[in-house]
């Protein structure tokens, strides 16, 4: 399965890490993908380090077991990255994606010399300017559609839009500013050099 | 025509329930099943099946309440896991023994203690003997699969015994994946309507259920059992073939993995099986012959098939997701032995222990019971064949 794309999240338990997986293989699976989205559950709680994962490929996924070589690997708080070893397994061909703010020099230290690409997104500052409140998996959600190319940037919209559509269909209000969220990410997330 | 979706095992399980549109469902909480009642509780609020939903206290009314309606004459479900089937003890036998059709989803979590939510299969190896009818699902397709197929069986006439079919807790329950659906009208077809002989609730044929049953009789009443349990062979073969017909869709007692040319093979049941076949797909590459059989129909026990697709193999592992803490292993292990001896075949066996209380298992696990294989057939020696597996000190 060489087409076989794999994909960790961590996040803290209340920031939708495990829904924006959720979220991801939903959108990979309508543009005709075979898709797995799954949390490794733990003892949750709210502010507790967690980590969700997708595998996306051309082919049926028949493997069940948790992902330690990821392709990619998102990280949704910051405050994670000195507790919680976020490249681990992560292939040097591959990429991470950050919610941060810290400087390039700071990133590169709490990496341990991860060499592959990694990519930043202030996903706060977004989600407070399109939603008026800080929920960053939308934005890392399209982060991570961007970073992985797995679909065409116009597809993934469209298609968020009719997920929204359903998702809040008893809170139209969110729907804008989540699609303003979308776009946003889409436009700001950034490689440092 | 099939229908292309995305869901997860639970979401699958309920699907299913709600296509079947059972008259009864009376289930209790319990992780990593509780969706399956969840989402089923807001089918019948949104009027989309017409079953009574009883929110009965505890998992052993659960089995009681469906007993009950069962015996009343209706078409009763109902879905656990773990220490909730534990507290079902007692009922479980009932169900079995007064011969009621019952159909249960069994999400697969470790039996406390030390209390655990994970998955392995302990709650599933504890009822191995009690007369139930059980179907492992590796994925949220065949979840879905086997509960459209669980009616047909336990219903018939030849057979009269529940059914359970069980999944792995979180791994499959839990995990998004796609799926193919098939459309309301056609499963309602295919499942058709219940229709029992006798039942309590038929003003023309007054019966007594589960009465005193002493000497004299309880004897050749369990034989009868026995020989459900043997009839249900057949019946779980032609509603597979019907399956077949319908939905393109195959399953047999087992699945055979590259199994017809290999040389060293693994045994092994759930969600597992799919990771097996990953490391096939890669050690195939490589030239080495590995195979898989996963087991799906657990009870009955397929003896005689097993024991010939094992038998031109070199050495063969068999997986045991509960251990049995016997001192000789794990009940998979036992149930394929007995079947290679009483066949006369001999192939090199072992035992690993594995995936306990939701210890992942990974694909490097996997590859080094295929590589322990080989070395069994290069050197003749089998060891010790009451091994672990994914242990944190390996003790061979």
């Amino acid at each position: 399965m060489s087409n076989l794309i794999e994909i960790r999240w961590h996040g803290r338990g209340g920031q939708g890490a495990k829904t924006a997986s959720l979220l991801l293989a939903d959108a990979a699976f309508n543009t005709g993908k075979y898709i797995q989205g799954f949390p490794e559950y733990g003892p949750e709680r709210m502010g507790a380090p967690i980590t969700a994962y997708n595998r996306i490929s051309d082919d049926p996924i028949t493997i069940h077991s948790n992902i330690y070589e990821p392709d990619y690997v998102v990280v949704v708080d910051d405050t994670l990255l000195s507790s919680v070893p976020v490249t681990a397994g992560l292939k040097e061909n591959g990429a991470i994606v950050i919610n941060t703010t810290k400087s390039p020099e700071y990133l590169k230290e709490k990496l341990n010399g991860y060499k592959g690409r990694i990519y930043t997104i202030d996903a706060k500052k977004i989600s407070e300017e399109a939603l008026g409140k800080y929920f960053p998996n939308t934005p890392m959600l399209a982060a991570i559609v961007k970073v992985t190319g797995i679909m065409e940037e116009n597809l993934f919209v469209e298609d968020m839009k009719a997920s929204f559509k359903h998702k809040f269909a008893k809170k139209p209000e969110v729907i804008e500013g989540n699609m303003k969220a979308l776009e946003l990410a889409l436009k700001e997330v950034k490689q440092i050099q | 025509m099939s229908i292309r979706e995305r869901l997860s095992g639970n979401e699958a399980t309920a699907i299913a329930m709600k296509q079947i549109n059972p008259d009864v469902v009376a289930a209790f909480p319990i992780t990593p099943s509780t969706e399956i009642p969840q989402y089923f509780s807001t089918f019948v609020s949104n009027g989309e099946v017409d079953t009574e939903f009883v929110a009965v206290e505890s998992e052993h009314s659960a089995m009681s309440a469906t007993i009950g309606a069962e015996a009343a004459g209706a078409r009763a479900m109902t879905a656990t896991s773990a220490n909730g089937l534990s507290l079902m003890w007692e009922m479980i036998y009932i169900a079995s023994s007064l011969r009621l059709p019952i159909v249960m989803a069994l999400v697969n979590r470790a039996v406390s203690g030390p209390l655990n939510i994970h998955n392995d299969h302990s709650d599933a190896m504890g009822v191995r003997d009690t007369g139930w009818i059980m179907l492992f699902s590796e994925n949220n397709q065949e979840a879905y699969d086997n509960m459209l197929m669980a009616h047909k069986i336990a219903e018939n006439k030849k057979v009269l015994l529940p059914l359970m079919v069980c999944q792995d807790g979180f791994i499959t329950s839990h995990s998004i994946e796609n799926i193919q659906l098939e459309s309301d009208e056609e499963v309602k077809k295919f499942v058709g309507s219940y229709k029992p002989e006798h039942y309590l609730l038929n003003d023309k044929e007054p019966i007594a259920v589960g009465p005193l049953d002493l000497q004299a009789y309880l004897f050749e009443h369990k034989a009868q059992q026995a020989e459900a349990m043997r009839n249900a062979k057949q019946v779980i073969k032609e509603v597979a073939e019907e399956f077949e017909k319908w939905t393109g869709r195959k399953y047999e007692f087992f699945e055979k993995y590259m199994l017809d040319d290999a040389e060293i093979a693994i045994v092994c049941m759930n969600s597992t099986a799919g990771t097996a076949k990953a490391v096939i797909n890669d050690l195939r590459a490589k030239g080495v012959k590995a195979g898989l059989l996963k087991i799906r129909m657990f009870r009955p026990f397929p003896v005689e098939e097993v024991a010939e697709a094992l038998s031109n193999l070199k050495a063969v592992a068999i997986l045991d997701k509960a251990d049995s803490l016997n001192g000789a292993g794990g009940a998979l292990f036992e149930d394929v032995t007995s079947s290679m001896y009483v066949n006369k075949k001999q192939v090199p066996m072992v035992n690993y222990v594995y995936g306990i209380g939701g210890r992942d298992t990974t694909e490097a696990q996997i590859e080094s019971v295929y590589s322990d294989l080989q070395k069994i057939v290069e050197t003749g020696d089998i060891g010790n064949p009451y091994r672990y597996l994914g242990l944190r000190k390996e003790r061979n």
